[in-house]
């Protein structure tokens, strides 16, 4: 069984070729060559894999020349066909992680080969490609050597065979935005209680997840006038015509439904429900314009208080819906609001 | 409060002639049984199974899950304001079937929810797996109305756990452990040094199939308050709720309520567990403030250090999760909170709908989206009439093979956020 | 857009700019204890303050209570 081919990556500080004043180092090439960590890293491969070639640049010379150096460096590993491509560990050294990232990204993106690099959590090049690629957390110096290998090596060997990567607790990367689940040794309650001591001794503990971010958009500008515009009706409440034509999902819903109400002056329990299973259904589906306000928004279009309501309204169910998913199906149907010439859009929630 | 909980391990179910329990077995009368669930006209029959771990056996749609537990010694019944009459539980001599659970499954008009698989992946997922279960599958008279049927089948699951449990009352236990609390001033002078920690427990109050009762009282209809943590070994909160089903806490998640059972293992050594305090999580804005304000105004009273916070559901009760952890820590009193995830299929979106920096320690059941194929397995316990309608099901879930392609939601149990699994995420 | 939502913690967490609180989160415009003509008074009238947010120009994200 013919060993894994790995290609590796590192400055010229730890290829030993000088410090800062080597700083400019080309990018070359050293086929058949272990250097430096490189060393640490095959025996931890034991016979399983091998580098067959080290990649050595200067950190100045990859920041200042980047899309050479890339354009160099994917050239040269595309040669070997590694099944894996490992960069640093960059500890703290700041140019070293960004060049570890972005060469790391590189070689997944474009040449579609599984990459690892790793570094120190406060190394700018983390947060900056932790989404992008599988970076493992260090010390901040090269004292912590021997620590990184012992978790850049097994995962490293992963991504080479092609295995299935864990959650990053597992697997020992910074924790990347994808949520994995698995098991753990105890039990939630107990974890909780130990992590209570911790926080209530002042000690260091660490949660198990951070809060998240959420994106933000400009305002529009106002509606000039309202008893000129078409207003369209939205929901995330599941509204849907009786029966759930298209079957949306109680929960986590995979599609939104586009349903026309020309001619249609309420909703009713003969006509339509909801399809949401996150809250009591009794009353919307007694009347749905509890949900969508198809009634009164008829009425206000009669008396000329808007221009007209859009025949056409969107749906979904909000229940355990992504977010990714809920920003794709806006993002569909928005284009086919703007282009039936809807001014505005009154969206509800349950 | 001090209670004595005896433990009676229960190996094995069999449909006998006449309801006892010998030599760690339960035998149970189909007749009794029936006479019992049918007692309510609302109901139009019952079929009486068992499952047992390891079997290839699938149950579905999944109500309730109950413990049988009975009294013995001390005021009150199990199941206070519900089965028993209304009176404070929690203190004397309780006893616990360990090892088996009633379980009530059936069809209720709308979503029908909860699957617990016995063997193969799925049953890794649900805690239910390992029990020997007495599952009751419960049938409606025709034009009955949604609620009614609800409360009709929840009942019924109490009736019969109590009636298996009373079959306990003259055994000796298997093993018995005991768990005291203190009143404050007592607390205080036997434990000067120790930080004061309590449970928080946000109970899910928001309609049909989504409801929590204590003592028998719609838990919507309550202010936050104060328990004995050994009340809730008694039943004093029991559940209406069952959507979705993987972090819904059952009646025996309730009764077997881990955080309780964690912190009264550090009761004495590293803290003081003070009380349990409950709170609800109600579909208008102003009780979700109002709750939240009760809730951080309480443990600041009871000059708390830290707390355990544990939510129920998900989505809208994200805001009462993060309300009650940002007042909380305004009063000086740290907190952990413990949630679970919905993050996507992909693991890519954001957990939760609310968020705030205070909530900087998360203990989390894990991600409730992530896909799961469930096998065939050889006998459905219910009926597979509704797996498509399930929250965590689709249209796409029944494959050619017969195995379900579903997300964990469906599993009761899955994600639970009273801490109960190891299930975690990162 | 306007928001017309129960639980305006969420909305404004995800990032809405014009919020209009509603009623409760299973009959956000609604109320099943009213009668049905003071009902659609209600709805009316949550639906005006929502046409009313749409004309007004907003800098941050606004609640129109």
């Amino acid at each position: 069984m013919s060993k894994l081919k790995v290609v590796h990556y590192i400055n010229q500080f730890f290829a030993n070729i000088g410090g800062e004043e080597k700083a400019d180092y080309p990018a070359e090439i050293r086929v058949g060559e272990v250097v430096g960590p490189g060393l640490a890293l095959t025996q931890a491969f034991g016979d399983e894999a091998e580098i067959v070639a080290t990649i050595v640049c200067g950190d100045s010379y990859f920041n200042e020349n980047l899309d050479k150096a890339k354009a160099d460096i994917l050239a040269m590993g595309k040669e070997h066909q590694p099944d894996v491509f490992v960069a640093g560990p960059a500890f703290n050294a700041g140019r070293y992680g960004v060049a570890c990232g972005t060469i790391a990204d590189a070689v997944q993106e474009e040449l579609g080969i599984p990459s690892v690099t790793a570094m120190y959590k406060e190394n700018p090049g983390a947060d900056m490609f932790k989404q992008k690629v599988y970076i493992v957390p260090t010390k901040n110096s090269a004292a912590g050597m021997r620590a990184a290998v012992k978790v850049l090596a097994p995962l490293a060997l992963k991504l080479a065979k092609g295995e299935a990567i864990g959650s990053s607790a597992e697997d020992g990367y910074m924790p990347n935005g994808v949520r994995v689940n698995f098991f753990e040794q105890e039990r939630g309650s107990k974890r909780a209680v130990k992590m209570l001591l911790k926080k209530l001794a002042g000690k260091e503990f660490e949660t198990e997840y951070a809060m998240p971010d959420f994106d933000r958009v400009a305002p529009n500008p106002a509606v000039k006038d309202i008893t000129k515009a078409k207003v369209a009706l939205v929901t995330s409440g599941g509204i849907v015509p009786k029966g759930n034509p298209d079957h949306i999902e109680s929960s986590s819903a995979s599609r939104y439904g586009e349903y026309d109400i020309t001619g249609v002056n309420d909703l009713t329990a003969e006509t339509y429900e909801t399809a949401h299973g996150g809250f009591d259904p009794v009353y919307c589906n007694e009347d749905s314009d509890r949900v969508l306000p198809v009634d009164v928004l008829r009425d206000l279009e009669k008396e000329g208080k808007i221009g007209s309501l859009h025949h056409l309204f969107y749906s979904t169910t909000g229940n355990g819906t992504a977010v990714a998913s809920s920003k794709a199906f806006a993002a569909e149907f928005s284009k086919k609001l703007l282009a039936d010439g809807v001014d505005a859009v009154i969206l509800t929630s349950t | 409060m001090k209670l004595e909980l005896g433990h009676i391990h229960i190996s094995d179910i069999q449909i006998a002639p006449e309801s006892k329990i010998e030599n760690g077995v339960l035998y149970v009368s189909e007749e009794a049984v029936k006479e019992i669930v049918l007692e309510d006209e609302k109901l139009k029959s019952v079929a009486l199974d068992v499952a047992k771990p390891g079997e290839s056996v699938r149950i579905t749609p999944v109500k309730d899950v109950i413990e049988p537990r009975v009294k013995v010694e001390g005021s009150g019944g199990v199941f206070p304001g519900v089965i028993s009459k209304v009176d404070t539980v929690g203190g004397g001599k309780t006893y616990a079937l360990k090892g088996m659970a009633v379980v009530t499954a059936g069809k209720i008009v709308g979503f029908q929810e909860g699957i617990i698989d016995m063997t193969g992946p799925g049953a890794e997922y649900t805690p239910f797996s390992k029990l020997n279960n007495l599952v009751m599958v419960i049938d409606p008279i025709d034009n009955i109305k949604q609620h009614e049927y609800e409360k009709a089948v929840r009942f019924a699951g109490f009736k019969v756990a109590a009636y298996i449990g009373e079959l306990a009352r003259g055994l000796t236990p298997d093993e018995t452990f005991e768990y005291e609390t203190y009143t404050i001033k007592e607390g205080l002078e036997k434990f000067p040094e120790l930080p004061r920690v309590a449970y928080v427990q946000m109970l899910q109050s928001q309609g049909l199939l989504h409801d929590t009762y204590v003592y028998g009282v719609d838990a919507k209809r309550t202010l936050s308050t104060i328990l004995n943590p050994t009340e809730v070994m008694d039943g004093a909160i029991v559940s209406g709720n069952c959507v979705s089903a993987c972090d819904k806490n059952t009646t025996y998640h309730h009764l077997n309520n881990p955080v309780i059972q964690d912190l009264f293992e550090q009761h004495g050594k590293t803290l003081n567990f003070v009380c349990q305090i409950i709170t609800n999580e109600n579909v208008y804005l102003a009780d979700k403030q109002r709750s939240s304000d009760w809730t951080a105004k309480m443990c600041k009273l009871l000059d708390l250090d830290g707390v355990v916070v544990s939510q129920e559901g998900f989505g809208n009760p994200d805001t009462d999760l993060i309300m009650n952890c940002k007042k909380i820590e305004a009063e000086g009193v740290k907190t952990v909170i413990i949630t679970d995830e919905y993050a996507g299929r992909d693991g890519k979106s954001q957990s939760l709908a609310d968020a705030d920096p205070a909530a900087d320690a998360v203990v989390t059941g894990g991600n409730a989206n992530q896909v799961i194929i469930l096998p065939k397995l050889d006998k459905v316990i219910g009926t597979m009439d509704y797996i498509t309608k399930i929250a965590g099901a689709s249209d796409e879930t029944l494959r050619a093979d017969g195995s379900l392609e579903v997300e964990l939601q469906v599993i009761t149990g899955a994600t639970n956020e009273t801490g109960f699994n190891k299930l975690s995420a990162r | 857009m306007v928001h017309i939502c129960t639980v305006t913690p969420i909305s404004m967490t995800v990032g809405a700019n014009r919020i209009v609180p509603a009623i409760a989160i299973p009959h956000p415009l609604g109320n099943p204890a009213l009668d049905p003509a003071e009902e659609k008074d209600l709805r009316r009238h949550i639906v005006e303050k929502a046409l009313a947010a749409l004309e007004t120009e907003v800098e941050d994200q606004t609640i129109f209570d």
